[in-house]
């Protein structure tokens, strides 16, 4: 019996669960799917983290509307849905006479869009609001609205409130057909799972073309383009106060030195278009590229703090997002080409498709019972030795540290793996057990065990991140 | 929460925390021993090999029966136990030292002393330290934790093998896994000589004819979700060589690409750390700058031997007694790096008597000899008939050497290697 839905939305990244999440709260039966194992593994997962300051794009264009809207709606999420976010403040550092003339304008745009509290900045108010930065500095902006935020936890949040307001999610679900059948669309994934939903959400991310062209709606090309990134230890002497910006170019926002929300300090991205959009391989070249942009204006970071690098794609279509109901199709919402700042924007795009759905004919009656909270999963990092002692007495698995360098213990562990993350990166990004300067050489194993406990896989099923990645190949 | 006091604290209870809690007891000090796993013996449970305790012992042993014969020991003492339980923090005031920890049977602890000896071991390097470029699939592995998977838990970590990085781990899990049927089809080090002992070149590499590629650096990994193959390149004369680069297929990589003493506790409780060891600065006691604290083993320098570690601590242990007696060091002197020296631990001497040194050189040579000078005098010159940056070299410097380091107030000795 093929299930029947009011809304499918495709693709479980920071736009699918933001638009879940917001039709939760109305009477509606809402699909979540992803063709990955688990929520947040595209797009979502490897980018910069950043809630932009509004000044970067000009008004005209929806992504900088949607931009503005999105950076104002984080406060009230991070006090319903407990995700890290801080915000901490931008600056943007010119190091030569032009690139001041460039922050001018960044200003102008920045006043003229409303942004709070955004001011420009001498060469002393510059160090003395980020001591770190290199005394090449001239001056600069800072944006104090702008932020940090771990990208893949505010997405788990999300799909959490989601799921818990009764959407279902469905992941492994990797769409092959789509067909207009009377009022409603038919879904088909590869494994042969099917569903029915009169109205469908196109959030595919980089492969938002191809879910396009099956459900037979517009014809575009989505772009690959690369970012790489390394990750510094927590012990950096490097880590700033501040997210520190590059003067832009025209082609992108330029390499930044993020302190994460979480201690560590992320440097890039990079900016190189891939043919291949699951090639999310690092190279040689453009790393060392980015230790030289970035020591440019924070010179104490040094490659011995490095503990790892990575890339994401950026899903590029046009200069601006492509958030539309389809013209060719029925029922049909597109959320297309939402690179930066899409993160920032995505609390907002949520709306702006409920606005959309409502138009072209989904009934919204809101739920009495709608509950926006998520409970709080305990954090031994966060935790004073007494509250961890009270939690210890209740449940021992908080006195049982599994990951040493991240600080997470065993309840933590089970706790995600009861939250559906069934895969050593979904327990990752969820705990950040393997996250911190030994990258689970000592944890694996552990995690391994619990999984296999909780869950009743074998260990012939533990995989890196799905399918094709276990992690063993036998048994002695 | 429960709150114990103890004269000494150790924190770690691998072999150089045994042995030095040993020595603790053995001077009639109430001693606890702290240590995060279900029971004592750190990473040996997994060295299965044996080539343990040749010094120690005059006998060779398995990983574990070393572990076992200190165990028993400890467990013969009136030694304070604590096994499951983690030091989340170290504090170091005024008064006692603190302890806090937390285990899943007792909640948090706090434990309170006068000294604490850190004994906490070392960690792989991984990947992301030395840089790695390629893709980021399933099947990359620290040799640590492939042996840990093979030898304790009972699984095949993968069958087509690459071991980058020449360390001790890794050399001996190229043998480990050619043993459990895997083709091992490489091991890739980027130094023109091995990291490891020779031993183990011999016994786990040429007994089993598996390439060693000296001279050559990973440049690439390749597979989406499960490694694929890693891309090699020559390195000569100091430039990379890319048109000699070539790709060995594999669906397994595993990391010996070094060891780092882990001091997150130590800096945490105000130690001043060596960035040549990684480990603490030392005096001739092994007491770190933080008086009353004292570090031995892997967390002090990264020990090609268990012997040499369990003798480092045993010291530390006797040193740490004596200072709850009242007793510090006497006079000292400064030890001076020398020409192709890389580190000596501990970094002082004590004048009035027999010290026990650690050290490495940063070269290969045959022939070598190890000179000790103050100002220009030769205090002591030892022939090594080969000496390498994988073999720690160990040097005692007796009193009798050091009764003409002069009265001054910053004497310092310097130890070369030519």
């Amino acid at each position: 019996m093929e299930e029947s839905f009011d809304v499918a939305i495709i693709g479980a990244g920071v736009c699918g669960a933001n638009i879940a999440r917001r039709l939760s709260a109305y009477e509606l039966d809402v699909a979540l799917v992803d063709k990955e194992a688990d929520v947040s593994f595209g797009v979502s997962k490897a980018n910069s983290g950043i809630v932009h300051g509004g000044f970067h794009h000009n008004r005209k264009l929806l992504k900088a509307r949607l931009e503005i809207q999105g950076a104002m709606m984080f406060d009230r999420l991070k006090a319903e849905l407990d995700f890290p976010f801080v915000r901490c403040g931008i600056v943007v550092v010119a190091l030569h006479e032009d690139e001041m003339r460039a922050v001018e304008q960044l200003y102008a745009q920045g006043v003229e869009n409303g942004v709070i509290g955004v001011e420009m900045c001498s060469r002393e108010r510059m160090l003395d609001l980020e001591p770190k930065l290199s005394g090449d500095a001239l001056g600069g902006l800072y944006a104090p609205g702008g932020g940090i935020v771990e990208p893949y936890r505010f997405v788990f949040s999300l799909v959490e409130s989601a799921t818990r307001n009764g959407v279902r999610l469905y992941t492994d679900w990797d769409l092959v057909s789509a067909a207009r059948e009377g009022e409603a669309w038919s879904l088909r994934a590869a494994d042969g799972r099917k569903m029915r939903a009169r109205f469908a959400v196109n959030c595919g991310g980089l492969f938002a073309d191809e879910i396009s062209r099956i459900f037979g709606a517009e014809a575009y090309s989505i772009k690959g383009r690369k970012g790489e990134y390394y990750l510094l230890d927590k012990l950096t002497r490097a880590r700033p106060d501040r997210v520190v910006f590059p003067v832009p170019t025209s082609l992108s926002k330029g390499m930044l030195v993020v302190p994460t929300v979480e201690g560590t300090v992320l440097l890039g991205p990079t900016a190189s278009a891939v043919e291949d959009k699951g090639d999310s391989a690092t190279t040689r070249e453009r790393l060392e590229t980015i230790l030289r942009s970035a020591r440019t204006m924070v010179p104490d970071i040094s490659e011995t703090d490095v503990i790892t690098s990575f890339a994401g794609i950026r899903p590029t279509l046009g200069e601006d997002f492509y958030i539309d109901a389809s013209a060719k199709v029925p029922a049909f919402i597109q959320v297309a080409g939402i690179q930066s700042p899409g993160l920032t924007a995505s609390p907002a795009i949520g709306e702006y498709v409920k606005d959309l759905l409502k138009k072209v004919g989904l009934v919204l009656v809101e739920k009495a019972d709608w509950d926006p909270a998520v409970p709080k999963a305990p954090r031994a990092r966060d935790l004073s030795l007494f509250e961890l002692d009270a939690l210890a007495a209740e449940d021992g698995g908080y006195g049982e540290v599994v990951c040493r360098c991240e600080r997470v213990t065993e309840a933590e562990i089970v706790a995600a793996i009861r939250r559906g993350h069934r895969t050593l990166d979904g327990i990752k990004y969820f705990t950040r057990a393997q996250m911190g300067r030994c990258q689970g050489g000592f944890c694996t194993y552990k995690i391994l065990k619990i999984l296999m406990r909780e869950t009743g896989m074998p260990w012939s099923e533990i995989a890196k991140h799905g399918r094709g990645s276990t992690l063993l190949r036998g048994e002695l | 929460m429960r709150e114990l006091s103890f004269d000494a604290v150790v924190i770690g209870g691998g072999a150089a925390g045994m042995a030095a809690a040993l020595e603790l007891d053995a001077k009639g000090h109430t001693v606890a021993l702290v240590e995060r796993e279900e029971r004592l013996g750190g990473i040996l449970a997994q060295c299965v090999h044996s080539g343990f305790g040749l010094v120690e012992f005059d006998e060779e042993l398995t990983g574990p029966e070393f572990a076992e014969r200190f165990e028993d020991r400890v467990s013969g003492r009136p030694i304070s136990v604590f096994c499951g339980c983690t030091v989340l923090e170290l504090s170091s005031g005024e008064g006692d030292k603190v302890a806090s920890c937390i285990s899943a049977r007792e909640g948090a602890l706090r434990l309170k002393s006068r000294a604490v000896v850190l004994a906490m071991g070392c960690r792989e390097r991984n990947r992301g330290n030395i840089r790695i470029p390629g893709s980021r699939p399933a099947g990359i592995f620290t040799a640590g934790l492939a042996q840990r998977l093979v030898n304790v838990e009972g699984y095949v970590p993968g069958k087509e093998v690459v071991v980058i990085g020449s360390g001790d781990i890794g050399l001996i899990m190229a043998r480990r896994m050619s043993w459990i049927g895997c083709k091992v089809h490489a091991v890739v080090e980027i130094l023109p000589y091995p990291s490891g002992l020779t031993r183990n070149i011999v016994q786990c590499l040429h007994d089993f004819g598996i390439p060693l590629y000296l001279s050559h650096l990973t440049t690439e990994v390749y597979g989406r979700d499960r490694v694929e193959g890693i891309e090699v390149a020559p390195i000569e004369n100091g430039a990379l060589i890319m048109e000699k680069a070539f790709k060995i297929p594999c669906d397994t990589v595993l990391l010996s690409v070094g060891l780092v003493p882990e001091n997150e506790l130590s800096r945490n409780a105000g130690v001043a750390i060596n960035p040549m060891t990684n480990g603490a600065w030392t005096d001739s006691s092994l007491m770190t700058s933080v008086p009353g604290v004292f570090a031995c083993g892997n967390v002090l320098h990264v020990h090609d031997l268990v012997d040499y570690v369990v003798e480092e601590a045993g010291r530390a242990g006797r040193f740490a007694a004596l200072w709850l007696e009242g007793a510090g060091p006497g006079r000292e002197a400064r030890i001076k790096i020398g020409p192709n020296v890389r580190y000596v631990a501990p970094a002082r001497v004590e004048i009035g008597r027999d010290n026990k040194l650690y050290l490495r050189t940063m070269i290969v040579k045959n022939d070598a000899v190890l000179e000790v000078k103050q100002g220009g005098k030769v205090l002591l010159s030892s022939k090594r008939n080969h000496v390498q940056p994988s073999e720690m070299i160990t040097l005692t410097l007796g009193k009798t050497e050091l009764s003409s380091v002069g009265d001054l107030p910053d004497a310092a000795i310097e130890i070369s290697i030519q």
